[in-house]
């Protein structure tokens, strides 16, 4: 066994080489020998040669059909503008199928008809390539290490200490510097600037409450057993991410028992709780009526809002932060407006938070 | 080795003598030559002999379904607004008009709606997305199972372990871009998880979405990560996978001929080539396919972000379901100390997968020293050999798939009519005693595998032929597989390979491999030829029995 660079042949001795013979020889200087090697068909112009080739054939053309098709429907034979039911020709929802069917059957088709003709119609062949995967010689080994370690040697890092330590201290700042750059571009305080406090949301003393139309609430709109998201009536508030707050009014008959020093926090018989989940932030929304039971579709944390929101399964630890609640009398309308932010952080937990 | 060439049969008549370049084509490759001196390498890949084996395309379809994903992704980049700011919608799609939503999901809409051809091919993407990951995931057990990880192809599984990481990061990425209410919903998520780090948790989250929930930058910079970043080290994994591969060659299974030293199969060029080429194709059609058949992620239906909004049964795409799993499965155990948090969200979200990953990618290193193997391995393993190896294997994939299914328990619930809460302690029930019951059972079918190896080996193969004794024992006679000693009992050996175990598996060198998909194809010469061999043996074997006799 040996690997030659070169096909150890003269250039007579490949001048009479027909095409075959010289690529088993080129197959060969590269240890991989085709130890079978027949045609499928050794009888040329048979039928199941002939169907084989048909078949293949065939392939091809139902590719080509398909990829004009898609042309076809792409360039406007099929409508794609969307319309509501009833307004317009509905044959746009006929578009996208037809462009993925007609795709996937062009590109099906000249896949398995590639495949069949390697399949059917190249020679059979078995080879076997030697892997010259002995590993590296150990000479070789020795001769690299050898090199390798007098390269080192030569730099004199060994014996220089000063250039070490220098060099260590250069290449250790630099090396930390595109991750100071990176990071300190980057980097925020949390918990500083307007807005930015992960301890405050918008609401605060007086703040209207309203619905996500920005309208103002009041407890007329809300019947017994209901609840709605409502939001700080404050620039920004109804699309700040910690702002939706669960105003529920409880059915007659149910009662919240409050938190301590939360007495005041419920306005008669309306309560308003975070709709941030205290696990990972998910709007906590299902709402059962009857038995007061909150669910966060996203990991099943459930909170049981007549035991002050608190976490009754799931991976919940905290109850959802409760708002302050009470009303003011605009033109003889009473509207809910907050009597402070929440007392605690809302949402999901972090390593600041007591 | 000697250089013999087999000629079974006549192959068709080549082109004729070669010496020199007469063609366009050929005389482009010799100007080529001339410059670039490749000839002997280029040789050198095109005679590059692959093995050929089923299981060696899950690793094919990963590496199609990437270059499907540059393809379509790179249309949809064309169209594509990573922007978070506030528009009103007034596109095709009536039922969003006037709707306050990022430039993000506007410029979706856009691509859904009012981009010709834009819908398939973001659903192409996405579905060539869920089986990029798959194809990664299967493609890891393979090489698991039958040991192809082991010395001296470590790095190229700890590369593969990265590549299903990026993988992952890249899917989660994408699926966020188009800023509707259910990657929404997982970005939250996201952000929460950040927060959970101890210490630095809040600062991170800052870092990465540069400031408070939801802030302004985070589609801008996922989308960066989205289609440059990650892609490209991706790319780069992708080539040092390949480089390795062809550097380290193929494993294959054992058998005839198969032998540590050498890899057997088809060259390249043409035959693998083009069975590959097409293989691309039909991996391209399944996508194209499903892309204009099957609904993905119609975000059109889920409306913009909106942080006071979700939708029950939210669920990620499915490589991050295990994730979400176990997350949900995770016991409300939350750490406080001196004014601090530990939430419980850290553990099954950032602590667990960290453990996953590094027990995956310290499991070949542990096996070799445990097994002392420090030998280079080209042969793979058939699972059943290896029972421990197969039993924990199983046991990973019993403890994947709780967790995953575990991320639809809500469906799951629904669809049953089960507690909701039912399921989630069944999941945490499941997690800790499944895995070691799927140990034990694959444990204990290897081992009977194996034993039925070799009592086939021992005593042949059952023919259904009852045969009656002198004394009225009914006995049924077995075909041994090779030469008998006294007792009657077969002397081969077991050798890493499938046993025939059935009837119609002896008389192939390749294992009973029949040809043809619904019927058997076979040549009506090699039918004849092998019938004649059949009875010159028969001949041969009369002609012993007579000289022995």
């Amino acid at each position: 066994m040996s690997t030659t660079d070169k096909p150890g042949l003269s250039a007579e001795e490949l001048a009479e080489l027909s095409t075959e013979e010289a690529m088993i020889a080129g197959a060969e200087a590269d240890d991989v020998f085709i130890v079978h090697r027949r045609e499928r068909y050794p009888i040329p112009g048979t039928h199941a040669e002939k169907r084989a080739e048909r078949t293949v054939a065939a392939m091809f053309v139902i590719a080509f059909l398909a990829a004009v098709g898609f042309i076809i429907v792409f360039c406007g034979a099929v409508p794609f503008q969307w319309h509501l039911p009833g307004q317009g020709s509905q044959n746009f929802r006929f578009f996208t199928p037809l462009l993925g069917g007609l795709l996937g059957l062009s590109l099906a088709a000249i896949g398995i008809g590639t495949v069949l003709w390697a399949k059917w119609l190249l020679p059979e062949e078995e080879v076997v390539q030697d892997r010259h995967d002995t590993g590296p010689a150990e000479a070789d080994q020795i001769l690299t290490s050898a090199t390798l370690v007098q390269g080192f040697h030569d730099t004199g890092i060994g014996r220089r200490g000063l250039l070490k330590g220098t060099i260590g201290l250069a290449g250790g700042a630099l090396g930390v510097l595109p991750l100071v750059y990176l990071v300190g571009a980057m980097i925020k305080k949390p918990n500083k600037g307007p807005g930015q406090s992960l301890f405050h949301t918008l609401w605060g003393k007086g703040v209207a409450v309203v619905d996500s139309e920005g309208n103002r609430v009041s407890p007329g709109d809300i019947l017994p057993g209901g609840l709605m998201t409502v939001f700080p009536g404050v620039p920004g508030g109804v699309a700040a991410g910690d702002s939706p707050t669960l105003l529920i009014r409880l059915r007659p008959g149910q009662t919240v028992k409050a938190r301590k020093g939360q007495a005041g926090f419920q306005w008669q018989d309306f309560v308003a709780f975070s709709k941030i989940c205290t696990h990972a932030g998910c709007p906590a929304s299902l709402y059962e009526q009857q038995t007061g039971r909150l669910l966060c579709p996203c990991h099943q944390s459930q909170f049981q809002v007549l035991e002050d929101a608190k976490p009754v399964f799931g991976p919940a630890t905290r109850s959802l932060p409760k708002l302050p609640l009470g009303v003011e009398l605009v033109d003889g309308t009473q509207y809910f407006v907050a009597k402070g932010d929440f007392p605690e952080a809302i949402g999901p937990a972090f390593w600041e938070r007591p | 080795m000697t250089a013999t060439v087999n000629h079974d049969g006549p192959t068709a008549p080549g082109p004729k003598r070669f010496d020199k370049p007469r063609t366009p084509a050929g005389k482009a490759g010799r100007w080529a030559d001339e410059r670039l001196g490749m000839s002997g390498s280029v040789r050198n890949q095109l005679n590059k002999v692959f093995p050929d084996h089923w299981s060696f395309m899950m690793g094919e379809i990963a590496l199609y379904s990437f270059i499907i994903l540059i393809l379509t992704g790179t249309f949809l980049t064309f169209f594509f607004d990573a922007s978070m700011a506030e528009v009103r919608y007034n596109g095709s799609y009536i039922p969003l008009d006037g709707v306050q939503m990022s430039r993000a999901y506007a410029s979706t809409l856009h691509i859904t709606f009012d981009v010709r051809g834009g819908l398939v091919m973001r659903q192409i993407h996405h579905w060539a997305a869920l089986l990029f990951l798959a194809s990664m995931t299967v493609h890891m057990f393979r090489v698991f199972f039958t040991g192809a990880f082991r010395k001296p192809r470590e790095l190229n599984w700890l590369i593969g372990l990265g590549l299903i990481t990026l993988g992952l990061v890249e899917g989660f990425a994408g699926y966020s871009l188009p800023d509707d209410l259910l990657s929404g919903t997982g970005l939250r998520i996201a952000e929460a998880i950040m927060q959970s780090i101890p210490v630095i948790g809040s600062w991170v989250a800052f870092l990465v979405f540069g400031g408070k929930f939801p802030g302004t930058e985070i589609i801008g910079r996922l989308y960066i990560v989205h289609v440059l970043l990650v892609p490209g080290i991706l790319a780069g994994l992708i080539g040092a996978h390949m480089a390795l591969l062809i550097k380290q060659k193929h494993t294959e299974f054992p058998g005839p001929g198969k032998t540590e030293a050498t890899v057997t199969g088809e060259r390249m060029y043409p035959t693998y080539g083009l069975k590959a080429g097409g293989f691309f194709f039909i991996v391209f059609a399944v996508c194209a396919a499903l892309g204009g058949l099957a609904q993905i992620n119609p975000v059109w239906l889920f409306g913009p972000y909106n942080p006071a909004q979700v939708s029950s049964g939210s669920q990620p795409d499915w490589y991050i379901g295990f994730l979400d799993g176990s997350t949900r499965l995770f016991p409300s155990w939350e750490i406080r100390v001196w004014h601090h948090t530990i939430p419980p969200l850290f553990w099954p979200t950032l602590v667990l997968p960290g453990i996953l990953f590094t027990l995956a990618g310290a499991y070949p290193f542990i096996e070799a020293k445990l097994t002392k193997d420090r030998a280079k391995h080209n042969l793979l393993n058939r699972p059943r050999d290896v029972p421990v190896r197969t039993g924990l294997g199983a046991m990973a994939i019993a403890f994947y798939s709780v967790l995953l299914l575990s991320g639809g328990n809500d469906l799951i619930a629904k669809a049953f009519s089960i507690s909701l809460n039912a399921m989630t302690w069944a999941g945490r029930i499941g997690l800790l005693v499944l895995p070691p019951l799927a140990y034990l059972v694959a444990y204990w079918t290897c081992l009977g595998l194996q034993r039925h190896d070799r009592e086939v080996l021992e005593h042949g193969i059952e023919t259904g032929i009852i045969k009656r004794l002198p004394n009225g024992e009914f006995i049924e006679v077995h075909q041994p597989l090779g030469p008998v000693d006294d007792h009657g009992h077969g002397q081969l050996s077991y050798g890493g390979t499938p046993v025939p175990k059935k009837m119609n598996k002896l008389g192939s060198p390749h294992g009973g491999r029949i040809k043809g998909f619904l019927w058997p194809v076979r040549e009506k010469a090699e039918i004849e030829a092998e019938l004649a061999a059949l009875e010159a043996a028969e001949a041969e074997r009369d002609r012993q029995r007579e000289l022995t006799d």
